[in-house]
């Protein structure tokens, strides 16, 4: 670096590097994402916050190993459809939820389910990238511990194999007691990532995870996020057609319809974005819409 | 210049010129005063002749261990009571609304009305009698109000991110709370803390009436213990002759609040700077 930079003149204002090369672990390539084995089946699903209805009767299965794309403009609902499946709905004053999601066929809004099991099993990423105000280390360690995992040895082992997962090693082995805050957005956002998969969930919920990133973090997150097909069933929202079209297996498309959010059309990936039955469809993956 | 701006800017010096010449006199008056009393022997004797000679030893003691009960009475109270207000109670729900007026008229109340309540609930409803304990008591439920209000504010501006993403990971509420909230609240908590106890330690109303006036050296808490403050109040309208003794005794305890700021503040600052860094 020194070498690279050995120009600097004094006085002008050091431009820091681009973020380092993504670096991926060893990850083992999941099951060929075909057959369609729902892993969450949502049934007339509506959510209402205290003066307005989010959602009205959405009802489409998430399947197994595979990426679920939910597109369409600002405000249609998409993000309260995440929360509805780990429960974090819960959380918001003044939300009711109705209709049934079972995940793996248990109805994750029964009255005892516990909330937290539930969401250890279903991890969410938000837009800005969430880490706490910790080291890298106690990110990773503190929900861990948080579920019974206390042996050192064990807890050095899975943060290890997340950080290589999700080709954060490499960058920050040598400062995992460093703040986490003082990472680049991108490896934030990739730390925030191996945060939920260090709790080995079955399937990620991922609220628009890219569009808080410069373009070349961006990238590399979705690099991260398709190498995840298979392994995990992820639940991605996301703004940005192209990379829907890039990474996911099934996409859905919510409007905004009848002061509620609807889910307009749900299929293959490649059907809703080269034969669309619906025509808000047709209109909004060819930007005429939305 | 337009006229009305330069009378506006003039009006605006005058009255800050007045607030700083107000706190110069004070000061320069307590000082002129006070400083050739004040010695190494006048802080470890005890009073002699009511307080016209003889130094205030037992009145700092006294004062620590009234101001030590009063923390040790509001810290755990107002913190839980602040964490109920924040955390598990909605923000609009009548309960929270409640607890939250009462607190502002609480805030509000004289303090001559919190000694006559200390010493009708403390003294003599607990049996407490005029006491030192009587005394911190009653001073933390003066502080209370202040203590939370900072305290509930402070919890209040922790990022919801944490909350959520807590949540998101399948961590408990009070994990969140232990963990993060509450290092995040931190210096909130401090500041908050910090005035409870300036507040604390410069009131003499509520102390007459539950800590006394006994002037000796208290060997427990159930002792009578004469306050700083009470101390001067005493030689200043009490005593003849006890003018200069009273401020000598001011003195002391101005610089006492002042290092109790000081070391509150760069405590939080030390400990928000270790944690920004290393934690």
């Amino acid at each position: 670096m020194t070498t690279f930079f050995s120009d600097n003149v004094e006085g002008r204002e050091e431009i820091s590097p681009p973020e380092q090369a993504y670096t991926l672990g060893p990850l083992q390539a999941g099951p060929p994402c075909c057959t369609p084995e729902p892993v969450l089946s949502v049934n007339s699903l509506s959510l209402h916050y205290a003066d307005k209805t989010a959602l009205k009767n959405i009802s489409l299965d998430i399947y197994r190993g595979c990426i679920t794309a939910l597109i369409g403009p600002s405000g249609c609902g998409k993000t309260s459809f995440l929360s509805a499946l780990n429960r974090l709905s819960d959380l918001i004053p003044g939300c009711r939820v109705e209709g049934s999601v079972r995940f793996d066929g248990v109805d994750v809004r029964a009255a005892d389910l516990d909330a937290q099991h539930l969401r250890r099993n279903i991890g969410m990423i938000f837009q800005k990238p969430t880490p706490f105000p910790l080291s890298i280390r106690r990110n990773i360690e503190l929900p861990l511990r948080e579920h019974g995992m206390n042996r050192q040895a064990d807890l050095n082992e899975r943060l290890q194999q997340v950080l290589q997962d999700v080709g954060l090693w490499e960058e920050v082995k040598d400062r995992l007691e460093s703040p986490a805050q003082a990472l680049s957005g991108g490896q934030q956002q990739r730390l925030c990532i191996a945060r939920a998969l260090a709790l080995q969930p079955k399937v990620l919920l991922m609220d628009e995870p890219c569009s808080a990133l410069d373009p070349l973090s961006s990238a590399v997150v979705e690099d991260l996020i398709k190498r995840l097909k298979g392994r995990y069933t992820i639940v991605i929202v996301t703004h940005n057609l192209a990379q829907a079209r890039r990474i996911a297996n099934y996409a859905g498309l919510f409007w905004m319809q009848e002061q509620g959010g609807r889910l307009i059309e749900f299929g293959r990936c490649q059907q809703i974005f080269d034969a669309p039955v619906h025509h808000l469809t047709a209109a909004y993956v060819n930007g005429q819409r939305g | 210049m337009n006229y009305k701006n330069v009378l506006a800017t003039s009006l605006i010096w005058l009255a800050a010129l007045l607030v700083f010449g107000v706190f110069v006199w004070l000061l320069a008056d307590i000082l002129t005063h006070g400083l050739p009393r004040l010695s190494w022997s006048f802080l470890t004797e005890a009073p002699r002749d009511a307080g016209r000679a003889g130094g205030i030893a037992p009145i700092i003691v006294s004062t620590g261990l009234i101001v030590l009960v009063a923390m040790a009475g509001a810290a755990p109270l107002g913190l839980a009571t602040a964490v109920l207000l924040s955390e598990f109670t909605p923000t609009h729900s009548i309960f929270g609304r409640l607890i939250e007026r009462s607190l502002e008229v609480l805030a509000g109340v004289p303090s001559i009305v919190f000694g006559l309540f200390g010493n009708a609930f403390f003294c003599i409803y607990l049996g407490l009698g005029f006491s030192i304990l009587s005394g911190g008591l009653t001073l933390a439920c003066m502080v209370l109000p202040i203590f939370i209000k900072t305290a509930v504010e402070g919890l209040r501006t922790a990022p919801d991110d944490y909350r959520l993403s807590a949540a998101a990971l399948g961590m408990s509420r009070s994990a969140a709370l232990l963990h993060l909230l509450l290092p995040a609240a931190a210096p909130a908590l401090i500041a908050g803390l910090m005035l409870g106890i300036a507040r604390a330690a410069a009131e003499t109303a509520a102390l007459i009436f539950t800590s006394g006036y006994v002037d000796r050296m208290p060997d427990t808490l159930f002792d009578s213990g004469r306050a700083l403050s009470v101390h001067i109040y005493d030689l200043a309208m009490n005593v003849a002759g006890g003018d200069n003794n009273a401020y000598a005794s001011a003195l002391v305890l101005m610089i006492l609040l002042l290092i109790i700021n000081t070391l509150a503040a760069s405590l939080g600052h030390h400990w928000l700077h270790r944690r920004s860094i290393t934690a």
